[in-house]
């Protein structure tokens, strides 16, 4: 059997840890720069805060009702989530951390009453770090994600296991195709056309159509849906296959010296990303874009995408060809909130085919590569950095609701006044 | 060559005031006492308090209790079915976990750390 242990509104949860006050309140975290509502307790939900509702949009119900605001303190959810990974470690002898507020358990083997056993962890994981979780189990991992939708929304127990055919139908019955685990919104769509639209119909569809409609993914899905564990463990996390560096820029920016800053900024952050997991990216993608919400402003929204010769991680050559993009789509007189760099179709580092034509030096680049990170990580980031990534952080984020950072910093720890 | 260390077969690891004093390093977490509450119990205003969430609390823990939303450090006491909340300071008077006021026990206080030359200079007059 498999588990799926998920915190309960994770970042909300994190914010209550170090401040009872927020007990009972409804509270909303915003993403980077405050932009919209990314977590939500369950007061929050109930005044009906949409998941990625803009800020300014819920303005007076904010006020109205109280809602207490938090920008995103990523240092705080980081650290409580390796202390909840922690703890599920002790539970089972395999597990897959699937997301910063989500892991998956494997129980294969284990004589224990898994009831009992994901009670206990419930606790643990609570009196430990006081973060709520919900637990499903069942035979595949796909399951294992619907037992804990069931286990949170449905029975609010917090506990869903998954032992019979029966127990997995009732559950089958109750998920819309829509909120299955890795059907997205286009085959969400494919099932509703076809008359299907709970994941019991799916999982009773004709392997011949899944097979055709959706691929072998499909047919993978169509397996955990009938409980023939088919999705493979990932106990170490793969490589990523592209890397984003994107941000809103804190306050709106027509020059272009300024977006050419923020570019080559975010170029770098990427470049460091791919050395430190020792890839190379064969692409990089670039998109600029206004603030959709401001409908008094003229709206423009570019991107593209350069295939390069020989895939690199040095950060003059991405910055280079950054900077070259951006020239190719930036037009003046335009209110541009946000731009951002994708490197993408990465290959490891030592798997890089050589150009014919190269004329790069690339073992010294290697080399001054290395002792540039090498500096970076002793004296703090961007300590050495290249003159076209500018003094000043213009584009700085906005964190206007930052709670303190209470348990990585010691003169944010919680003070006891009363 | 130089001569071997006659130690280096000998060698232990550095005392660690972390290993010392946490047990659990996940349910450790620190907070920092402002007040005089529990002054008679050698936690001066200033003091790093070591608070383990993993630690089950007897008769006579320092506590980390969260009261109507408010932190506060005190003695558990407990007596057949009775169970209250007391300070070291008799000025201040003890909160009664009846059931009548919202009442956690967060964790237990398992260490103090007191530097001398930071804490505030009233505490610290001779």
């Amino acid at each position: 059997m498999y588990a799926l242990v998920d915190c309960n509104n994770f970042y909300a949860s994190c914010e209550r840890v170090f401040n009872p006050r927020l007990e009972g309140q409804p509270i909303i975290v915003l993403s980077n720069n405050d932009g919209c509502a990314i977590a939500r307790s369950e007061e929050a939900k109930a005044l009906g805060i949409e998941m990625g509702t803009p800020a300014f949009m819920i303005e007076t119900l904010i006020k109205e009702k109280n809602v207490r605001v938090f920008s995103s303190n990523y240092a705080l959810y980081g650290d409580m989530s390796d202390r909840v990974m922690e703890i599920l470690a002790w539970f089972a002898p395999a597990v897959e951390l699937y997301s910063i507020d989500e892991a998956f358990l494997d129980f294969t083997g284990m004589q224990t009453n898994l009831d009992v056993l994901a009670n206990e962890l419930r606790n643990t994981v609570k009196q430990h770090t006081r973060i709520p979780v919900s637990v499903g189990i069942a035979p595949t991992k796909t399951l294992a994600k619907m037992a804990n939708r069931y286990a949170k929304k449905i029975l609010k127990t917090g506990i869903c296991q998954l032992q019979t055919k029966d127990d997995i139908d009732v559950v089958l019955n109750a998920t819309a195709v829509g909120d299955i685990w890795g059907i997205g919104p286009e085959r969400a769509k494919l099932c509703l056309r076809s008359k299907m639209k709970t994941a019991a119909d799916l999982a009773q569809a004709p392997e011949e159509w899944v097979r055709k409609q959706m691929s072998v993914v499909g047919q993978r899905l169509l397996n955990e849906l009938n409980g023939i564990p088919s999705i493979e463990w990932e106990l170490e996390s793969p490589p990523k296959k592209n890397i984003t560096t994107s941000r809103s820029f804190g306050k709106l920016m027509t020059e272009k010296k300024d977006i050419v800053q923020a570019v080559s900024n975010y170029t770098a952050a990427c470049a460091e990303k791919l050395r430190a997991q020792h890839s190379c990216a064969k692409k990089l993608h670039l998109f600029l874009q206004t603030n959709p919400h401001r409908t008094e402003d003229r709206q423009y929204f570019r991107s593209l995408t350069v295939p390069l010769t020989v895939a690199t991680n040095h950060t003059p050559e991405l910055v280079k060809i950054a900077l070259w993009a951006l020239n190719r789509i930036f037009r003046p007189g335009f209110n541009y909130m946000k731009c951002g760099v994708i490197v993408q179709d990465l290959v490891p580092e030592n798997e890089v085919q050589a150009g014919m034509f190269d004329k790069r030096d690339r073992p010294k680049e290697k080399q001054i590569m290395q002792v540039l990170d090498g500096i970076n990580k002793s004296f703090g980031p961007d300590y050495v950095r290249f003159a076209v990534q500018g003094y000043e952080k213009r584009y700085k984020l906005r964190q206007a609701y930052l709670s303190p950072r209470y348990t990585t910093r010691i003169e944010d720890i919680v003070k006891i006044k009363a | 060559m130089a001569f071997p260390s006659p130690a280096k077969d000998y060698a232990e690891g550095r005392i660690s005031l972390d290993k010392e004093l946490i047990q659990h390093p996940g349910a450790t977490y620190f907070f920092r006492m402002e007040n005089d509450s529990m002054l008679q119990a050698f936690i001066p205003p200033g003091a790093l308090l070591v608070v383990d969430y993993a630690e089950t609390p007897k008769d006579r823990s320092i506590v980390l209790a969260a009261v109507n939303g408010e932190f506060i450090i005190r003695y558990l006491r407990q007596n057949g079915e009775r169970a209250w909340l007391a300070a070291a300071n008799p000025r201040i008077p003890e909160i009664r976990m009846d059931g009548v006021m919202d009442i956690t026990i967060v964790g237990v206080v398992i260490g103090v750390l007191i530097q001398h030359e930071k804490l505030p200079a009233h505490v610290r007059a001779c």
